[in-house]
C-alpha cells in the first residue's frame, strides 16, 4: 500500500562544446532558456568573450588535421554525424519542437531534414574539388591546375529565426564549412540555443576531432563581435547577424572584419523569413575555400 | 666562392659584353595624345562638370603627356546613370551578341596594339618590350577568352541563366593600365554589366584611348564608361548607391577601406590587394633558370607588380653561389629609356612611388641589411631606381614584411622545406609564391603549403586569361581570370 511517488525527471545540465570537450563558460554564468511560451526550460551557458577567444583557438589547432584528411576520410566523418543525430531523433524532435514552437510531426520533419542534410554534405567533401578546381588550358606549355582550399576557421553567427533555424539552420551553416575542412566556432541562436548545444553531444561522439566544431550559447552581442575582430578567424558567415542587435548588427560586424579582410557571407535580407528546409545549393560550400593556382613548365 | 663574390661586386656592370645601339621605338606610333581629356560616359567624350584637371606625365622625362578631369561626385553621378541607362538593353542582349561585341575589341586591340603599346610604355614608364609581348598580347586574349564566355554562361558552374549584378563600379592601379582594364572589363561585360571604370591618376591615356576602340566597335552606349580622377574620384564611384558591384585593384589599406565602405550594403565586392610573394630555391634548382625566374619574378615591370617575387628564400647550403649568379645577371640588366627595345628595366612610375621605394630602402639599410646594385647610369630626368639587392635580411625587417613595389630584393635563407614554409607564410599577405626545385615530389608538397593564391613552380610570373589570379589573407579575395574571373560578375 505504499504510495507510489511520481518520478523527479533528471534534469540536464547544458554546457559549451570547444575542443572536443564540454567546458561550462568561463564566466561560471548561464542564462534562461525558454520555450516558445516563456516556461523555463534549462540553463544554458553564458558564453562570453574569453571563451570565444578560446574556441577560436581551439578551431585554429584542429585546422591542420582536419583540412590535411582526406576528402573520402572528411565525407565519413560527416556521414557519422547524420548517423549518430538518427539514433537521437526522439531527443532533438522534443527540443526543436519546444524551441521553436512547433508540433511533433513538424518537429521530426526538420530534424529529418537536418540528418539528411548532414548526408549532402558528406556526399560533397570529395566532389567540390572537380566542380570548384581543375586544369586551365593556359596558352603555353605550362602544366596548370587550380584546386580549392579551405580558407581556415570561420566564425560563424548562426540563424537566429526563420524556419527550422535551431537545428536545420545550424547545420546548414556549419556542415558545409567543415565538409570542405575549415573548422568552425559557431555561436548558437541565442534564444533557442538546446539543439546546438546538444548537437556538441553528437558530434563529440561522431569521429569529427575536438575544435573541429566550436559550439557557443550566450548574447550574440558578445560572441559575434569577437569572432568579427579577431586576428585568427579567416572568413564569417553572418547567417543570424541582423540589422538591429547593437554592436552585434550585420553591418558592424562586416565592417570590423574588414580589418583583417576575412570573407564575409552576409545575412539574407530578412533573416527571419529565411526557410531552412530550402535547397542549400552550394553558396556556403564554395565561400570558404580559397582557390589555389599551381604553375609548371611542361618540356622533357 | 666567396672571392667570387668579390670579384662580382667590382666588376663593372657591361663590361666584356658588346653594347647593343640603340633601338628606339617611335614615340609617334602612340597616336595624337591631346591636351587635355575629359571623362568617357555615355558612349561621348565630356567635359568634366568640375574645373580641376590633373596632369599625366611621362615618367621617363617627367615632360606632361597631358591634362585630364578630375572627376567629381556629379561626373561619377553621371556615369553611373549611364551605366544603369544601358545596362537593361545590355543585359538582356543574348549572350551570342554580346560576345560579338568583346570580339571585336579584341579584334581591334590586336590590330592597334602597336599604338597601344607605345602609348602605355610612355605614359606608365614600363618597358616597350613588356608592353610589347606581355602587356597587350595578354589584354587582347582576355577579351578573347570572356567573349565566349558570354554565351556559354549556363555552364560556367554557376547555375543555369545566371543574372549580372548591375553596374560594376571599377577602381584599377597604375603598374598595367591597360590589362588591369582587361581584366575588370571583359568578365563585366561578359556577363551582362555595365561599367564605369576608374583608371589611375598617373596612367589615364590608355584607358582613354581603350574608349575609342569601344566606339569603333560600335558598343552600345553607356556600356563602358570612363571617369578619370585620383583617390577622391574612386571613393566617390566605390561609394556611389546605385553601384551593385566595386572591384579593386590596389593596395591592402585602401581595400580595406572600401570593405569597411562596403560594409552593410548588398554591393558585392572583389579586390586584389597587396603581396610579398616568396621566391623559394632549394639547393637542387636547375640555377641559371632560378636566376632568369627571380630576376624575372622581381625586376619584370619594374618590380611594380603585386605578386612580384620580392622575398628570395634560398637554401643556405648555395646562398653564395645563387647571389654571384644572380648579381652577375643583374649587372647585364638594362635601366634606361622605356621606348628603347633593349631596355629591361624602365622609370618609376611616380616621383611619389620614386620616393616611397626610397624610403623604404633607407629603413632597409637602416635596419642592418646590406645592399647592393650593379654599376649602372641612371637618366638624368624622371624616375629611376637601380635593381636593387638586399642580403642579411632578417623575418623582422621592415622589407622583408612590407610591399615595397619597386626592384628591390630581400634574401632570406632557410635550412629545411619546412622552414621555408614557415618564412614563406609568414606575412598577412597570401598573393603568390616561387618554387624552384628538380624534385617533383617538394614541388607538390611545397605548393601545398604555401598560403598563396598562384604558385609558380620553376617559373614565376605567368599569367594567362583562362587561369585564376588572387590572394588568400589579406592580398584580398574572389579570383580574376578563368571560369573563377566570372563570378565576380554575377548574382551568385
Amino acid at each position: 500500500m505504499s504510495d507510489v511517488m511520481p518520478r523527479l525527471d533528471v534534469f540536464k545540465t547544458y554546457k559549451l562544446y570547444v575542443g572536443g570537450k564540454f567546458p561550462r563558460s568561463e564566466s561560471g554564468r548561464v542564462y534562461e532558456v525558454t520555450d516558445a511560451k516563456g516556461q523555463w526550460l534549462a540553463n544554458a551557458p553564458l558564453g562570453t568573450r574569453k571563451d570565444t577567444r578560446d574556441a577560436v583557438l581551439a578551431a585554429r589547432a584542429a585546422v591542420k588535421g582536419w583540412a590535411g584528411t582526406t576528402a573520402y576520410n572528411r565525407g565519413q566523418v560527416l556521414y557519422r554525424v547524420a548517423e549518430m543525430l538518427q539514433g537521437r531523433r526522439e531527443q532533438f524532435t522534443a527540443e526543436v519542437a519546444t524551441a521553436e514552437g512547433l508540433g511533433a510531426k513538424k518537429a521530426a520533419a526538420l530534424v529529418d531534414a537536418a540528418i539528411d542534410r548532414w548526408v549532402w554534405y558528406a556526399g560533397w567533401t570529395d566532389k567540390v574539388a572537380q566542380i570548384a578546381g581543375g586544369a586551365n588550358p593556359v596558352a603555353g606549355p605550362f602544366f596548370n591546375l587550380s584546386t580549392p582550399e579551405p580558407t581556415g576557421v570561420v566564425g560563424i553567427v548562426a540563424p537566429q529565426a526563420g524556419y527550422g533555424y535551431s537545428l536545420l539552420g545550424l547545420v546548414s551553416v556549419v556542415a558545409p564549412a567543415i565538409a570542405t575542412g575549415n573548422t568552425v566556432v559557431v555561436a548558437a541562436a541565442a534564444g533557442a540555443p538546446l539543439p546546438a548545444l546538444s548537437l556538441g553531444e553528437v558530434l563529440a561522439t561522431s569521429d569529427v576531432p575536438g575544435g573541429v566544431v566550436n559550439i557557443l550559447s550566450g548574447k550574440t552581442a558578445d560572441i559575434a563581435p569577437t569572432l568579427a575582430s579577431h586576428q585568427d578567424v579567416n572568413a564569417l558567415d553572418l547567417a543570424g547577424a541582423i540589422a538591429a542587435d547593437g554592436p552585434g548588427a550585420a553591418a558592424q560586424l562586416e565592417a570590423s572584419a574588414a580589418d583583417t579582410l576575412k570573407r564575409v557571407v552576409r545575412p539574407p535580407v530578412d533573416p527571419s523569413a529565411a526557410d531552412w528546409t530550402d535547397a542549400p545549393g552550394t553558396e556556403r560550400l564554395l565561400s570558404f575555400l580559397e582557390t589555389k593556382t599551381v604553375w609548371h613548365p611542361m618540356g622533357i | 666562392m666567396a672571392k667570387n663574390k668579390n670579384t662580382v661586386d667590382e666588376q663593372p656592370a657591361k663590361s666584356g659584353l658588346f653594347e647593343y645601339a640603340p633601338a628606339p621605338e617611335s614615340p609617334a606610333a602612340a597616336g595624337d595624345i591631346a591636351t587635355s581629356y575629359g571623362h568617357f560616359i555615355g558612349g561621348e567624350f565630356v567635359d568634366s562638370s568640375g574645373s580641376e584637371a590633373l596632369k599625366t606625365v611621362n615618367p621617363a622625362t617627367e615632360q606632361v603627356l597631358a591634362s585630364f578631369a578630375q572627376g567629381t561626385d556629379e561626373d561619377v553621378d553621371r556615369a553611373v546613370a549611364a551605366a544603369r541607362k544601358a545596362f537593361a538593353d545590355w543585359s538582356a542582349l543574348p549572350g551570342s551578341e554580346r560576345a560579338k561585341y568583346l570580339f571585336r575589341i579584341a579584334r581591334i586591340i590586336q590590330e592597334r596594339s602597336r599604338e597601344l603599346a607605345v602609348l602605355e610604355s610612355i605614359d606608365n614608364g614600363k618597358p616597350i618590350r613588356e608592353t610589347r609581348d606581355v602587356d597587350l598580347p595578354l589584354v587582347a586574349a582576355h577579351f578573347f577568352y570572356y567573349a565566349g564566355w558570354a554565351d556559354k554562361l549556363d555552364y560556367a558552374g554557376y547555375g543555369a541563366a545566371p543574372k549580372p549584378l548591375g553596374v560594376a563600379g571599377q577602381v584599377i592601379p597604375w603598374n598595367f593600365p591597360l590589362l588591369m582594364l582587361a581584366w575588370k572589363i571583359a568578365p563585366a561585360l561578359a556577363t551582362g554589366n555595365t561599367v564605369v571604370l576608374k583608371p589611375a591618376e598617373t596612367t589615364p591615356l590608355t584607358a582613354l584611348r581603350f574608349a575609342e576602340i569601344c566606339r569603333q566597335a560600335g558598343l552600345p552606349k553607356g556600356v563602358v564608361n570612363i571617369v578619370t580622377g585620383d583617390g577622391r574620384t574612386g571613393a566617390a564611384l566605390t561609394a556611389h548607391p546605385d553601384v551593385n558591384k566595386v572591384a579593386f585593384t590596389g593596395s591592402t589599406p585602401v581595400g580595406r577601406a572600401i570593405a569597411k565602405q562596403l560594409a552593410g550594403t548588398r554591393k558585392k565586392l572583389s579586390l586584389e590587394l597587396g603581396g610579398k610573394a616568396a621566391n623559394i630555391v632549394f639547393d637542387d634548382a636547375p640555377l641559371d633558370q632560378a636566376v632568369e625566374g627571380i630576376v624575372n619574378g622581381i625586376f619584370f615591370n619594374q618590380g611594380h607588380v603585386c605578386c612580384a617575387g620580392s622575398r628570395l628564400l634560398v637554401q643556405e647550403s648555395i646562398q653564395d653561389e645563387l647571389l654571384d649568379a644572380l648579381k652577375r645577371r643583374m649587372g647585364t640588366l638594362r635601366v634606361g629609356d622605356p621606348l628603347d627595345k633593349n631596355t629591361d628595366i624602365g622609370a618609376i612610375n611616380s616621383a611619389e612611388q620614386l620616393a616611397r621605394i626610397t624610403a623604404l630602402t633607407e629603413i632597409g639599410e637602416s635596419e642592418g641589411a646590406e645592399r647592393w646594385s650593379p654599376a649602372c647610369e641612371l637618366p638624368g630626368t624622371g624616375f629611376w631606381f637601380k635593381p636593387t639587392l638586399f642580403t642579411g635580411v632578417s623575418q623582422a625587417h621592415r622589407i622583408a614584411q612590407e610591399e615595397i613595389f619597386g626592384p628591390v630584393l630581400s634574401v632570406l635563407t632557410f635550412r629545411t622545406p619546412a622552414e621555408a614554409v614557415e618564412k614563406a607564410n609568414n606575412t598577412p599577405y597570401g598573393l603568390s609564391a616561387g618554387i624552384w626545385t628538380e624534385k617533383g615530389s617538394r614541388i607538390l608538397w611545397m605548393a601545398n603549403k604555401l598560403k598563396a593564391g598562384v604558385v609558380w613552380a620553376n617559373t614565376f610570373n605567368k599569367f594567362d586569361p583562362t587561369s585564376p589570379f588572387g590572394g588568400y589573407k589579406e592580398s584580398g579575395y574572389g579570383r580574376e581570370g578563368g571560369r573563377h574571373g566570372l563570378e565576380a560578375y554575377l548574382d551568385v
